[in-house]
């Protein structure tokens, strides 16, 4: 098998509104894809489709080597989904929801209690595992949703938005928790609206917007994509600011960005420490006396509010400069 | 991941509604408070009508007003079950069970088969309690027990039409709100029949409307079947509760059971 997850010119239609408009994804076995995209930009829509809850207008799916559309059944026994709310009962312990799944997985009695005991081991949630799930953290509610999620082995697991509502607590334990699965072997699609939590987990990213996969690539490579890296100076005295500013030109990509509030001055650069050299000691020279001096790459948030600013102009035939 | 879980049986309808029959069971076991509110609610309507309203209301044939009040109870405690399975079919689809439940290998409609076997099972329970609370304030069922049996399998049958009106408006609400709206309308729909008081009483086009009601055939009928005083209609309706008593709840199923279906297929659109 030699994609985990494959999708090719999937379309589906809302009334007027095209939820997806020729997506294409393939997910390697035992990878992480990290889905990201603005609000309604299709994120949930492919999910739902590549885990057989959602018919699709055109295109073509797989998902474990078997189609979505048309061996379904046969996709549903080795996919698992965790949504964006735990979808487990407040009012039973932990054990007893496992037991509920595994059954409904049609393990028999005695195999759905085995594997719930195995899976509150292995996330962690053994001391709980016969408290009422009201009683859980945030954390381990979503832990207790993801072994709902694994109870027969799936292959593919797909995670919408896992670490919604969480703390930073909470967002950790389910990464370690979603970290270990992935060195079992298994193949995980995440969407997220937090793309530090893309940046932690997924090997490659796709950024979707209106439909379609706009970019796509290794977290690194898509930030540098947009440009490289950052240097950042902060200056003593207010007054070096113009200085220190065509100092940066002189070795920048783009026009300096100067914060008068931080004495700060800031651009993108190309090879990042000769750059940062060659500044530092002209601006010695000159005798500018430097505060602070930062070097730092794009986050995924400037990499993908530029991603879609580019992706919505074009769509209007706005030029943009980038 | 070695692949070293195994089902070790195949989907079936029967045997994974069961399982979520089961899953409504051990809720209802850990979480038995809106179970006891509703029975106590229902005991009270029955105290509130057999001692408060009670002594003004005339049974027109006459005759004990308890006497004909209880089959009406009986019937509106179904009722009440509507908002009961709206709440819990909603409440499934909202917090995303249901979408696991269709990635899953479970047979397409189990939940639904689940969840109308779950709550006929507290129908039975409501109508034991009501039958014991009926013992207490003086009714008496005084046809024999094949009679009384038959009436207590025509008041699940409703039940069970009502099943799938609740699971249709289950899938169709959205949010909280709406189940509260449910709720409040179970109110005109049994107030507005036989149940309470006779439809004779009423002005007469709101007396027609009370007549037709669902709820009034099941309560006639049953009326009849317990042998207690009924209200002495002679319109078409009135002289056939036995056949209508059947033929609304078929009927009832016949419709909000495909539409239901269909709510539910259309998920996946």
């Amino acid at each position: 098998m030699e994609h985990a997850i494959l999708a090719e010119g999937l379309r589906k239609r809302y009334g007027d509104n095209m939820a997806l408009d020729g997506f294409d994804l393939r997910v390697s076995p035992g990878t992480v894809c990290g889905l990201l995209g603005p609000n309604g930009a299709g994120k949930t829509t492919a999910v739902r489709i590549l885990a057989t809850l959602l018919r699709f207008d055109a295109g073509r799916a797989e998902v474990a080597g078997y189609d979505v559309a048309g061996q379904a059944d046969r996709v549903r026994h080795r996919i698992g989904l965790v949504g964006q709310h735990p979808a487990v009962d407040e009012a039973l312990s932990g054990r007893e929801n496992l037991v509920i799944f595994g059954r409904l997985f049609h393990l028999g009695r005695a195999g759905a209690r085995r594997r719930a005991t195995e899976l509150l081991d292995r996330f962690g949630l053994a001391d709980a595992a016969d408290r009422p799930v009201r009683t859980y953290s945030g954390g381990m509610r979503r832990r207790l949703d993801l072994a709902a999620g694994m109870i027969l082995a799936p292959s593919v697991l797909f995670l919408d938005e896992p670490t919604t509502a969480l703390d930073p607590r909470g967002r950790n334990e389910v990464w370690e928790a979603v970290r270990d699965l992935v060195r079992g072997g298994t193949t995980v699609l995440l969407t997220t609206q937090y793309l530090d939590e893309a940046d932690q987990l997924a090997d490659r990213v796709c950024v979707l917007d209106a439909g379609r996969v706009i970019a796509e690539g290794t977290p690194d490579a898509l930030k540098s994509r947009l440009g490289g890296d950052r240097i950042e100076l902060v200056v003593r005295d207010a007054v070096d600011l113009a200085a220190a500013a065509s100092r940066l030109r002189a070795v920048a990509r783009s026009e300096p960005a100067v914060d008068p509030d931080r004495r700060a001055v800031s651009a993108q650069v190309g090879e990042r420490a000769g750059a940062l050299t060659e500044v530092l000691r002209a601006l010695d020279a000159d005798g500018v006396g430097v505060a602070d001096v930062a070097l730092r790459r794009p986050t995924l948030d400037e990499v993908f509010l530029q991603l879609t600013a580019t992706s919505s102009a074009a769509r209007t035939g706005v030029e943009v400069t980038a | 991941m070695t692949a070293t879980v195994n089902p070790a049986r195949r989907a079936s309808l029967a045997g994974d509604g069961l399982t979520l029959t089961g899953r409504a069971l051990a809720h209802w076991r850990r979480e038995p408070g809106p179970l006891i509110g509703s029975l106590g609610f229902d005991i009270l309507m029955v105290l509130m009508f057999a001692y408060l309203f009670g002594g003004a209301l005339q049974v027109p044939g006459g005759g004990s007003y308890r006497e004909f009040l209880m089959p009406g109870m009986f019937a509106m405690t179904m009722v009440f079950g509507i908002s009961m399975t709206t709440m819990a079919v909603a409440a499934d689809l909202d917090r995303g069970v249901t979408d696991r439940l269709r990635s899953m290998p479970v047979s397409r409609l189990a939940p639904l088969l689940g969840r109308a076997v779950a709550d006929l099972m507290f129908a039975v329970v409501t109508l034991a309690v009501m039958l014991l609370v009926g013992l207490a304030v003086g009714w008496r069922a005084r046809g024999d027990l094949g009679d009384t049996l038959t009436a207590f399998g025509l008041i699940l049958l409703l039940r069970f039409a009502l099943v799938w009106v609740g699971v249709f408006l289950g899938l169709t609400v959205k949010g909280q709100s709406a189940v509260t709206a449910v709720q409040t309308l179970e109110f005109p729909l049994g107030f507005l029949s036989s149940a309470f008081v006779a439809p004779s009483t009423m002005p007469a086009w709101l007396g027609a409307v009370a007549e037709w009601n669902p709820l009034s055939a099941t309560v006639g009928a049953t009326r009849e079947l317990f042998g207690n005083p009924g209200w002495g209609g002679d319109s078409w309706v009135a002289a056939h509760h036995p056949l209508l008593a059947v033929l609304w709840p078929l009927g009832l199923i016949a419709v909000f059971l495909p539409l239901s279906l269909r709510r539910y297929r259309a998920l996946s659109r």
